[in-house]
């Protein structure tokens, strides 16, 4: 048996040796967690401290201001309007419904609004702004500034919204801002896109131009905690604001010619520069407001517009598609004399023409008699080309018809163009897998059956003609910036210019000369007079039964069935500086309803250029540049015949 | 070091205890102090309020404690063991009644003027218990299972207590300082080995009653970086911060996850995270040989004390600062679950505080009594 100091002696040997084993055990972990540190600090140093700047600082990109869309003059035609809209910072107002409620005599707030609010102030953080109300009006505005003091937490925010100060007159062409969509950002990598609240174009000149008027977004560099509260700038980059895009429009025509197709029910109407090819004009009624697209429209307004029968959202200059009809003619006669038909050569009309027993009729029940090609276009006498065209032939029509544009699209800078079609042979064995029957030549050289065409199409094909034969492509798009776009030279078409000549008489003679089927719609105004064709074109079938108890009139039949009417122009005649088309759908005639409006437009435009004329030989004068400036009221707004047509109108 | 055995000290006066005090490790601790109060100035963008002020408060006060604490003789402390444990076992059982009353976790009791955690103290008080039930045991004792039975209810009682509040964190600690006490009387390794088995079906059993915020932690742990928001997020901020301050650190009040707020519990549990972010792993190792120099001077202290109560106490307190710094450091580096224990001296708050401060003046009472006789009975002489 130990003694007790032996024992003690023996227990602390033991302690000992374990109290080193502890020890160890300590140094050990203690040279694991230097381990740990080397590993954390120095060998992963820097993947940390990338992540911990992404944590430290959020990059915010700021929206750059949309570029201008501006008219040939400089009237601004898309800008950027302040948006005054009210924010809450709920961490600032206390209570939330109190303030609220405070708003409700300035800001009347539906159950809906108040619910939405709630929600939002509920999602956001505390210090994040949510937004009671777009679209503030000035008197709201200053209301509520008055209240400020009454109302903490809330703030008044000014934002920009996109503004078509000429609002249905634009609507068309320039189309419209709106959201971005998922698409929009699947096709594109611009970091713009991911903005809340951002817009892009949706349609028209804003979308064809998005790129340029879009700008490049700038950015700021914020250092956030850890709730994502803002500390401090770190830096900022304004960005570029989107280049200014000049139009070859003319807003003050532009606007005068959506007036004046607006008591028309569905019209399109289209103006060129015959020279440059630069759209003067360019409307389709009935149109809608960009505006409240920009804004963002209501499901109900946007569902009235798609299932009106009148397509409000289709740009009928581009993309409707028309039986030509007697405008037609023109280009039937050019092909005529290329193929060597002698312009003094008569036909005579009888008011029907035989084709392998089968008859074809002259709109002009009893016949025109003996016709030469100039006569022939200043009545339209149909037997004339019936005869002619089965002479030339359809390929050779076709061939001409496609020189001047006929066809197919005229790549204008706008979606949705339709291509039109000039049939031919060879056309009609590839697409229909049938034979040309000789009596499709007479339909067609008359420009109905398959010949289609859209009014931009004929606007081109008149404007080739009016500027001596130069293969002019129509655009909207004058500059961006400074860059000029538009070419200055276009290539010549192979054609006999004595021939353009003569068709061009001819068509000043289908206006100014007595007999001709414009007669009614010619220009008075020396040195302003036009040329031109009109045209009527049939939608449906006239049975045989229906001939004989005589043609129904058109106001006798539903307006589906109502023949189309349209018109060429080209003015002035002496030195064809533009060319007009004008489809009025259902309208009637040609030369009663079509014609009228062609020659207001063209009268409107000449007088403008002239008053500018001598206004830039005076002292300069600050230029006009309210869109209000624009002139609503044209000198001539009333169809100039409102008489009952004759019986058989002219097509 | 002088192991020069002395004389007898049983009869030393006030002013000789005083100056046996061991200046070089109050200072010490002052000096480890200090680096926390910069940490919570720190943790407040640079301000004495709300931490580092009443820190300091606490600490003057904690101070004044220790000093009180190691100037009552050994002996007393031997004394009173029982009771206080006593006392502090009450107190569990009463934050475990209040408990229930109220919602969820307790685990203080309000006296007003402070709050107390009774899981805290009862470290302390385990560790005086278990000194006093080994004071007299000889290697024969240790070796019998029977005589090991009380002690290990002594151990298990409180850790049951402390499980329910739920306190995963504090109950480890109390297993694993009751441990070490266990390992330095001599209780041979098998038995550990017997006791680590049966845990397992334990743990298996304790699984089911935990929380569900508990189970995540441990999954959280397994797998840190699996849930980024939610669990693991604290972890990860961790390490991010860790990681970024890099050798020298991004300087003093510079730690931009700290003072962003990406990392959590800045001032309390993730306060070494701050430290390591601001001063880099040159600042971070130098606060743990700071610390490590404490456990130093504990292994000398007991190695210098000729009586079998203070060794296993200093050894014990020794053990259970670095149970806090090892679960703590270990934690904020990703090599632990987050069981929310506090880093001593530099972590806000005030019963931890006063816990080590206690502690602290039981090991200068260890010092300045290293040499009293005692008996194996441990009272008799006194």
């Amino acid at each position: 048996m130990l003694s007790a100091i032996d024992r003690d002696a023996e227990r602390q040997r033991v302690m000992s040796r374990r109290t080193m084993v502890l020890g160890g055990m300590k140094a050990a972990a203690l040279t694991a967690f230097a381990a740990r540190l080397y590993y954390l600090q120095i060998v992963e140093g820097d993947r940390y401290t990338t992540l911990a700047e992404d944590n430290r600082i959020s990059l915010r990109l700021i929206a750059p201001t949309r570029g201008l869309i501006v008219d040939r003059q400089g009237v601004p035609l898309a800008l950027n309007e302040q948006n005054f809209r009210a924010i809450l910072v709920s961490e600032r107002a206390g209570n939330v419904s109190q303030i609220l409620a405070q708003m409700q005599s300035i800001l009347p707030m539906s159950e809906q609004d108040h619910r939405r609010i709630m929600r939002d102030i509920q999602r956001s953080r505390s210090f994040a702004p949510v937004t009671i109300r777009e679209n503030l009006t000035w008197d709201q505005v200053s209301a509520i500034e008055v209240n400020l003091p009454d109302l903490p937490g809330l703030a008044i925010e000014v934002g920009q919204v996109r503004a078509y100060p000429f609002g249905e007159a634009t609507a068309h062409f320039l189309g419209y801002v709106g959201a971005v969509s998922e698409a929009d950002q699947a096709k594109s990598e611009d970091p713009l896109l991911s903005l809340p609240g951002f817009r892009v174009g949706k349609n028209g000149l804003e979308k064809r131009h998005d790129d340029v008027l879009r700008g490049t977004a700038g950015s700021t560099q914020l250092e956030v905690n850890a709730f994502g509260r803002v500390i401090r700038e770190l830096s900022r980059d304004e960005g570029k604001p989107g280049s200014q895009v000049t139009l070859t429009i003319d807003a003050k025509l532009q606007h005068f010619a959506q007036q004046r197709l607006a008591p028309e029910r569905s019209a399109a109407a289209v103006v060129l520069d015959v020279d440059t090819g630069g759209i003067v004009a360019l409307a389709s009624n009935p149109s809608f407001d960009p505006n409240q697209f920009a804004m963002g429209i209501s499901s109900e307004l946007y569902e009235s517009l798609i299932k009106d029968e009148t397509n409000p959202l289709i740009n009928k200059v581009i993309a409707g598609q028309y039986s030509p009809g007697s405008t037609f003619k023109v280009i039937s006669a050019l092909s005529f004399l290329e193929n060597g038909i002698d312009a003094n050569q008569r036909v005579h009309c009888s008011g029907k023409y035989n084709l392998g027993g089968h008859p074809f009729h002259c709109w002009k029940k009893g016949g025109h008699g003996a016709m030469d090609m100039k006569q022939a276009i200043m009545h339209s006498c149909d037997v004339y080309f019936y005869e002619m065209s089965r002479r030339v032939g359809i390929d050779k029509i076709a061939e001409t018809a496609r020189r001047f544009g006929m066809g197919e699209k005229t790549e204008i800078e706008l979606p949705g163009e339709r291509a039109g079609l000039v049939p031919d042979t060879k056309w009609k064995r590839q697409a229909l897998k049938q034979p040309w029957h000789p009596g499709e030549t007479l339909i067609a050289s008359m420009g109905q059956g398959y010949v289609l065409s859209t009014p931009l199409q004929l606007a081109v094909m008149t404007a080739r003609l009016a500027n001596g034969g130069r293969a002019v492509k129509p655009h909207l798009t004058k500059s961006v910036d400074e860059t000029l776009l538009e070419p200055p030279e276009w290539p010549a078409i192979q054609v006999n210019q004595e021939n353009l000549r003569f068709i061009l008489d001819s068509m000043a003679a289908v206006v100014n000369e007595p007999g001709g089927t414009a007669l009614r719609s010619r220009i008075t105004k020396a040195g302003y007079e036009m040329g031109g064709k009109t045209g009527t074109s049939q939608v449906r079938r006239i049975s045989l039964a229906e001939r004989s108890t005589g043609v129904k009139k058109n106001e006798d039949l539903p307006w589906r069935q109502r023949d189309h009417a349209l018109f060429i122009a080209y003015a002035p005649v002496h030195k064809p500086k533009y060319a007009c088309a004008v489809v009025v759908e259902h309208g009637g005639g040609g030369s009663t309803v079509a014609a009228p409006i062609a020659r207001d437009i063209l009268l409107e435009l000449q007088m403008l250029d002239a008053a500018r004329a001598s206004v830039a030989e005076l002292p300069p004068e600050p230029p006009a540049d309210a869109p209000a400036a624009a002139s609503p009221a044209p000198q001539s707004a009333a169809p100039a015949s409102p008489a009952a047509p004759a019986p058989g109108v002219a097509r | 070091m002088n192991f020069d055995l002395g004389g007898d000290q049983s009869d030393m006066t006030l002013g000789e205890k005083f100056a046996a005090i061991s200046w070089s490790l109050v200072f010490l601790i002052a000096a480890v102090a200090s680096v926390g109060f910069a940490m919570l100035y720190s943790a407040a963008n640079g301000s004495l309020d709300p931490w580092a002020s009443r820190q300091m408060v606490r600490f003057a006060v904690g101070c004044g404690l220790m000093l009180v604490v190691a100037l009552i003789d050994i002996r007393v402390w031997m004394k009173v063991a029982y009771v206080l444990y006593g006392i502090v076992f009450l107190m569990l059982i009463a934050v475990e009644l209040v408990g229930q009353i109220g919602m969820g976790a307790q685990r203080w009791i309000d006296l007003g003027f402070m709050q107390i955690q009774p899981s805290e103290l009862m470290k302390v008080t385990l560790i005086l218990v278990l000194a006093r039930y080994f004071h007299g045991a000889s290697l024969e004792d240790t070796g019998r299972i029977p005589f090991l039975l009380p002690a290990l209810a002594l151990t298990f009682a409180p850790v049951a207590l402390v499980l329910m509040q739920p306190n995963l964190g504090t109950s480890l600690i109390l297993i694993m300082v009751s441990g070490a006490t266990f390992w330095l009387v001599g209780v041979r390794l098998w038995k550990f080995l017997t006791i680590i088995g049966s845990l397992f079906p334990i743990g298996f059993i304790a699984w089911e009653f935990m929380h569900e915020y508990q189970r995540n932690r441990v999954r959280t742990f397994l797998d840190p970086e699996n849930d980024p928001l939610g669990h693991g997020y604290h972890i990860m901020q961790s390490k991010i911060a860790l990681g970024s301050g890099g050798l020298f650190g991004k300087g003093f009040l510079m730690g931009s996850q700290s003072h962003l707020n990406f990392l959590p519990e800045k001032q309390t549990d993730f306060i070494f995270t701050m430290l390591a972010e601001e001063f880099g792993m040159v600042g971070g190792l130098g606060f743990m040989m700071l610390y490590a120099l404490l456990l130093v001077y504990g292994y000398v202290i007991a190695m210098r004390c000729r009586h079998q109560f203070g060794r296993l106490v200093a050894m014990g307190l020794t053990v259970n600062l670095f149970l806090y710094m090892f679960i703590n450091i270990g934690m904020v580096m990703g090599l632990m679950p987050v069981v929310g224990i506090p880093l001593p001296l530099i972590s806000y708050g005030g019963t931890a505080t006063l816990t080590v401060m206690i502690g602290f003046g039981l090991l200068l009472s260890v010092h300045v009594h290293r040499d009293v006789r005692m008996s194996r009975r441990g009272i008799s002489d006194f």
